[in-house]
């Protein structure tokens, strides 16, 4: 379901009738576990604004869900967590009201790992999301929820941050476009903090002019988060023809599964049938990036939830006597375990002693993968490869070995860290399982709307 | 392999403000030290003369106005928010 798809069902009969349908279809769909919280109230009266001529926009009257980890209103901002069940946010986050601005309606907030920690949505609170195409299997994650949403085709669009792969990964499993932009490009402001220095949002849909529609909405600079970028996002209409393409040899190596390296060499087939020209490229970098990334990312997010204390909103722990009691124990009940592995390796990759080692090493090892990336691009217009190793696994399957969890984000975590462009777009089903299989586009800097637009050209409706 | 022992976990614990169920500091004795084990692969990088990576926009010293950005938040939400509060103030334990 397209957004023009509602636009239309919304012309023929009214917003109400579509928010209404919606919200039915969601109720219909619970067992998938894809929404924490409905917002259902505001939804409706929204609509009717929108049918009364109040709101008006290029979004009018069009349903979204937002990942739990926006603050919205209408529902509590959970994050997936104990920490925050019971969160009325008392602001909305940037893309959210710029989405509003233009007439969107948000139902709802989607599920996730607690505080996007996952790579699977085993790690909510609240227990995990099935995948849209076999409910024995993840939805992804952490944004597992907003891809299940838009994959069921409950919304047209959904919302999600990516960290380290959170919105590419679950696009993959579930077979819908996933947009990662470039950092700094839409505002992070309002959104639960994981990892500053490579926390971005972006949308899942079902096709590309939907996700270039939302992007060109959310982008732009923003005074209450600094490190948003001038827009620079310019839809564009057409790709130009003989785009170079390097082919990352490095992630189409045994450790991808054959069914999924498949789908990406018939995607790079098709490419070379419109003329662009693939090369096989190496990034040697790429296998420290998972190690970079699970120093840097730790740290940061141990910074980050260090403000979840019990005291000033979020959970409090009930019968303590001393401060240093309160702080434990609230966080102790606050956090899952996924939580408190990462917020305990930041606090030991930051002591004293241990810094240079790892940190400093892991910073300097991230310039050194950035450098590549330059050095490659120097050369090509982008960068393809697959998405994740393997397409959806069962639940439970992962849960056992962190490590094992971790290494799913292999292939994308390198743009994260060098924070480029990188869309998961749907590549066809897998020979074997049937399941979806997603591509990986990544750019330089600012090259979002290129990447859309040769998405844009190799969809087949 | 990193050595992690329990009490290099109960240590981690106190630094991170987390008072840990005993069910739990076993597992993450273990999954702790296997991940600073697989991180440590960064040692065999020869980094030598290498900035580390601060920031990667390339922004500098972004300035805005300094003016009050009203939010449109009034005290008693930010209140309402607080687990525990008395008198318009948030209400904590005694610290000492």
């Amino acid at each position: 379901m397209t957004i023009s798809d509602i636009q239309d069902q919304i012309k023929a009969s009214s917003a109400r009738a579509v928010v209404e349908k919606v919200i039915a279809k969601a109720r219909e769909k619970a067992d998938y576990h894809a929404l924490l919280n409905l917002t259902e109230e505001r939804a409706l009266q929204r609509a009717d604004d929108v049918d009364a001529g109040k709101i008006t926009g290029k979004l009018a009257g069009v349903p979204f869900v937002v990942k739990d980890n926006f603050l919205a209103f209408g529902a509590p901002t959970t994050a997936a967590s104990k920490m925050l069940e019971h969160f009325d946010a008392p602001l909305q986050a940037t893309a959210v009201e710029k989405l509003e601005a233009e007439g969107a309606i948000c139902i709802g907030k989607s599920n996730l790992d607690a505080f996007a920690h996952g790579g699977s949505t085993e790690n909510s609170a609240f227990g995990p999301t099935k995948n849209a195409f076999d409910t024995e299997r993840v939805s992804g994650g952490s944004s597992g929820g907003s891809a299940v949403v838009t994959a069921l085709d409950i919304v047209p669009f959904a919302l999600g941050s990516d960290t380290g792969g959170s919105i590419r990964q679950p696009a993959s499993f579930n077979g819908v476009v996933g947009v990662k932009p470039t950092y700094g490009m839409i505002s992070r402001y309002g959104v639960v903090a994981m990892a500053s220095s490579t926390d971005v949002i972006g949308s899942f849909t079902t096709n590309v002019a939907d996700a270039e529609l939302v992007s060109s909405i959310m982008a732009g600079c923003d005074v209450r988060d600094m490190t948003t970028l001038p827009d620079f996002f310019q839809v564009q209409t057409e790709v130009k023809p003989g785009q170079k393409i390097g082919l990352i040899a490095d992630f189409m190596t045994d450790g991808v599964d054959a069914d999924v390296r498949a789908k990406v060499n018939q995607y790079v087939d098709g490419l070379k049938a419109k003329g662009h020209i693939i090369e096989s490229v190496n990034l040697p970098m790429a296998e420290y990036a998972l190690a970079i990334y699970y120093i840097l990312v730790p740290a940061e997010l141990s910074s980050n939830l260090a403000r979840y204390d019990g005291i000033r909103y979020g959970h409090r722990a009930e019968a303590v006597k001393t401060l240093a009691e309160l702080y434990g124990r609230t966080r102790d009940e606050g956090f899952v375990t996924e939580n408190k592995r990462r917020i305990m390796i930041g606090s030991y990759v930051l002591s004293s002693g241990f810094f240079d080692a790892y940190y400093l090493q892991a910073q300097k090892a991230r310039t050194l993968l950035i450098n590549q990336f330059n050095e490659l691009f120097k050369k090509y217009d982008l960068l393809i490869g697959p998405v994740a190793p393997t397409t959806a696994f069962k639940i439970g399957e992962n849960t056992a070995d962190p490590i094992k969890m971790y290494l799913g984000d292999i292939m994308t975590v390198p743009t994260s860290l060098a924070g480029l462009p990188a869309i998961s777009v749907p590549a066809g089903k897998s020979d074997v399982s049937g399941l979806p299989v997603g591509v990986q586009l990544m750019g330089p800097m600012r090259s979002d709307a290129n990447l859309l637009a040769l998405a844009r050209s190799m969809e087949t409706i | 392999m990193t050595q992690i022992t329990r009490d290099d976990v109960l240590h981690l614990a106190q630094l991170s403000s987390l008072e840990l169920n005993d069910s739990e500091i076993d597992g993450l004795q273990v999954d702790i030290g296997n991940i600073l084990g697989y991180v440590q692969q960064l040692n065999k990088l020869d980094t030598t003369g290498v900035e580390p990576t601060y920031q990667i926009t390339g922004l500098e010293n972004v300035w805005r106005d300094d003016t009050i950005i009203d939010y449109g938040i009034s005290r008693e939400q930010l209140l309402q928010l607080a687990p525990e509060s008395d008198d318009s103030q948030v209400k904590v334990p005694k610290v000492l």
